[in-house]
């Protein structure tokens, strides 16, 4: 082995073991026995856990984070497939520019289009709404849906869609029987992402939400600022097992669906 | 089988198509009889594609107008014409097996089940899939999916079938077999196709006319011995087979008989005078039409040359020749008549023709 493959391999060990650690030690302490954020616990326990499903903050954040996620993924996967085939296939006036202005939330810093959200539903009495809070996540996951399912859409032949055309398929039905079939395993992953990605979402989540509609992020955010137990990381390594759910899923998916193309 | 009593399948009048200020079809207009395979030759941005996409409706013309079996279609989107379509790369459905594939058309249709699987089983026999139905198109060769292109085009028995370079992605081998095989389906299913291709041997292979494109227009429209033998424009001359051209001045008529000269010589050319007498011409003779001879049996005509290459082409042997002015020129003769003049390169030679296949085109 040369030297350099040597330095190579310590150099990606050492970027694995920072990439990793901390999850570990939040996993760990999650199962600690001490009252406090200590490592190594001097213990184990599932006391955490056991806090977790008996505290109502945190079984009412949980609800509420379901009920922004469900709604926000079905909604932004919708919403952003027709923007990707209004994008790409239509024939808009200023899609460049409209194009730029769904996927600004990108890069415009969160708390800007939070700050924004939040004066606006202040004017039209959204704010600490459930209604609120869904079309605050879905501004900010629909980016991701965009640029997944234009990407799909983009490598798909268009000729495909002119031959359905000849064949004697309205628009309606080529796009259900040939467009969306082929670009269902982007769609999916996409609400798959959106989903993550919403019950993730923290600033428009504290700046639209209230005392009372907490999402599961918020309520870790006010926990880790209050009294400080380990129920953080119990709930942090439940969010990361839930997004390693979903990512298995994704992965499930793209397989199921590999040798199609 | 062509129906002259029919009338035309497909008439097009004055078709333009503008993209900026290029025109990339520039009055087009042309009838397309029933039951006849008619070909848009041209090199690639000649305007014979978008022709072809407007008569689908998948493009739309700035002017003109669409008749499809006697009703203007111009305002008609592609799901209502009557037509069927072949795609350079097939565009099968590629989440759907064969089988659905060739029924998609019929199911857009409304045709009761039964039938329609009647009709894909025969429609796959004819393309010589049977067996293949189940498969996926990326199951299949090139080859195969193109034939079930073919039979997805032709399931449903439209007015027109339009082919857009069917063959272009395929072999060599292979695009000569499917050339007979579309010919033995157009034949048999007595189809009107309209087809496009770059190739002018598939061109003649395979069309009952062929209308050649350049510049967006219409250069010519006849059968293949039309444009072979008797091409309207040097482009056209140029185009189709192989010619040689040479710059000539041509003479005064003296009786019937009209002359140029060429490199110095009065030859006969054609009483298909394309050029005005007195002015510079250019001068086209297919290889196969030249005549070599000895100058030992000098008849006193010919232009004079020198042979400089004998090319073995197998079936045939074609000479590299030399005019007194620099050109070369080239001429093809089957084996057996070339191993009789017994020529070799170096030698001089005189070169003649029969009038009729010489072209005069203005230069």
């Amino acid at each position: 082995m040369g030297r350099w493959r040597l330095l190579r391999a310590l150099a990606c060990t050492l970027v694995g073991i920072y990439l990793i650690a901390p999850l570990v030690v939040v996993l760990i302490i999650s199962f600690s026995s001490a009252a406090f954020l200590r490592f190594p616990p001097p213990g184990f326990s599932l006391r955490w856990y056991a806090n977790l499903a008996n505290d109502p903050a945190w079984i009412d954040a949980t609800w509420v984070s379901i009920q922004v996620l469900v709604p926000t993924a079905v909604l932004s996967t919708a919403l952003g497939t027709a923007a990707a085939l209004a994008l790409i296939r239509g024939r808009l006036p200023g899609a460049g520019f409209l194009g730029a202005a769904l996927m600004a939330p990108l890069v415009v810093p969160g708390i800007i289009t939070s700050a924004g959200l939040y004066i606006i539903y202040r004017t039209i009495g959204l704010n600490g709404t459930l209604t609120g809070m869904v079309i605050g996540h879905v501004v900010v996951t629909l980016p991701y849906v965009i640029a997944t399912v234009g990407s799909a859409l983009r490598s798909l032949d268009p000729r495909l869609e002119a031959a359905a055309a000849t064949l004697g398929a309205p628009p309606s039905a080529a796009f259900r029987r040939i467009t969306l079939p082929l670009l269902a395993p982007a769609v999916l992953s996409s609400m798959l992402f959106a989903a993550v990605l919403s019950f993730d979402e923290l600033i428009v989540s504290l700046f639209v939400g209230s005392a009372r509609l907490r999402t599961v992020p918020v309520q870790m955010w006010s926990n880790i600022r209050g009294d400080f137990d380990p129920t953080v990381a119990a709930i942090a390594s439940l969010c990361f097992l839930v997004a390693l759910i979903a990512l298995g899923l994704e992965a499930l998916l793209r397989r199921r669906n590999g040798d199609r193309e | 089988m062509i129906s002259p009593e029919l009338g035309p399948i497909l008439e097009l009048r004055g078709i333009r198509k503008h993209y900026g200020r290029h025109a990339a079809v520039d009055d087009v207009s042309l009838k397309l009889r029933h039951g006849e395979f008619l070909t848009f030759l041209g090199p690639s941005g000649s305007g014979k594609t978008t022709t072809l996409m407007m008569v689908a409706g998948l493009q739309q013309p700035d002017s003109g107008q669409i008749i499809l079996a006697g009703k203007p279609v111009d305002r008609l989107p592609p799901y209502k014409r009557d037509i069927g379509m072949v795609f350079q790369h097939y565009a099968l459905f590629p989440h759907m097996t064969v089988r659905r594939n060739v029924a998609f058309p019929l199911e857009m249709r409304g045709t009761p089940r039964a039938e329609a699987e009647r009709m894909v089983t025969a429609a796959l026999a004819m393309v010589g899939l049977p067996d293949h139905g189940d498969r996926l198109p990326r199951q299949l060769s090139g080859g195969q999916q193109q034939r079930v292109a073919l039979a997805r085009a032709m399931v449903y028995r439209p007015a027109l079938l339009l082919m857009d370079e069917p063959l272009g992605a395929l072999d060599k081998a292979l695009r000569e077999g499917l050339q007979l095989e579309i010919k033995r389906l157009h034949r048999e299913q007595r189809m009107s196709v309209l087809y496009v291709t770059h190739d002018q041997s598939e061109a003649l292979t395979m069309s009952d006319r062929i209308a050649v494109f350049d510049g967006g227009r219409i250069q010519q429209i006849g059968t293949p011995s039309d444009l072979y033998e008797r091409p309207a424009t040097r482009f056209v001359a140029g185009f189709v087979g192989e010619t040689n051209f040479v710059p000539a001045e041509l003479l005064g008529r003296e009786g019937e008989a009209r002359r140029a000269l060429v490199a110095g010589v009065p030859m006969p050319v054609s009483a298909r005078f394309l050029a005005a007498p007195g002015t510079p011409a250019v001068l086209a003779i297919r290889p196969e039409r030249l005549r070599l001879s000895a100058p030992a049996d000098d008849d006193g005509g010919g232009v004079p040359a020198e042979l400089v290459d004998l090319i073995y082409l197998g079936n045939a042997r074609r000479f590299v020749l030399r005019l007194p002015g620099g050109q070369e020129w080239s001429a093809v003769m089957q084996a057996e008549a070339a191993e009789a003049v017994m020529l070799r390169p170096g030698d001089a030679v005189r070169l003649s023709w029969n009038e009729v296949h010489a072209t005069a085109f203005p230069a």
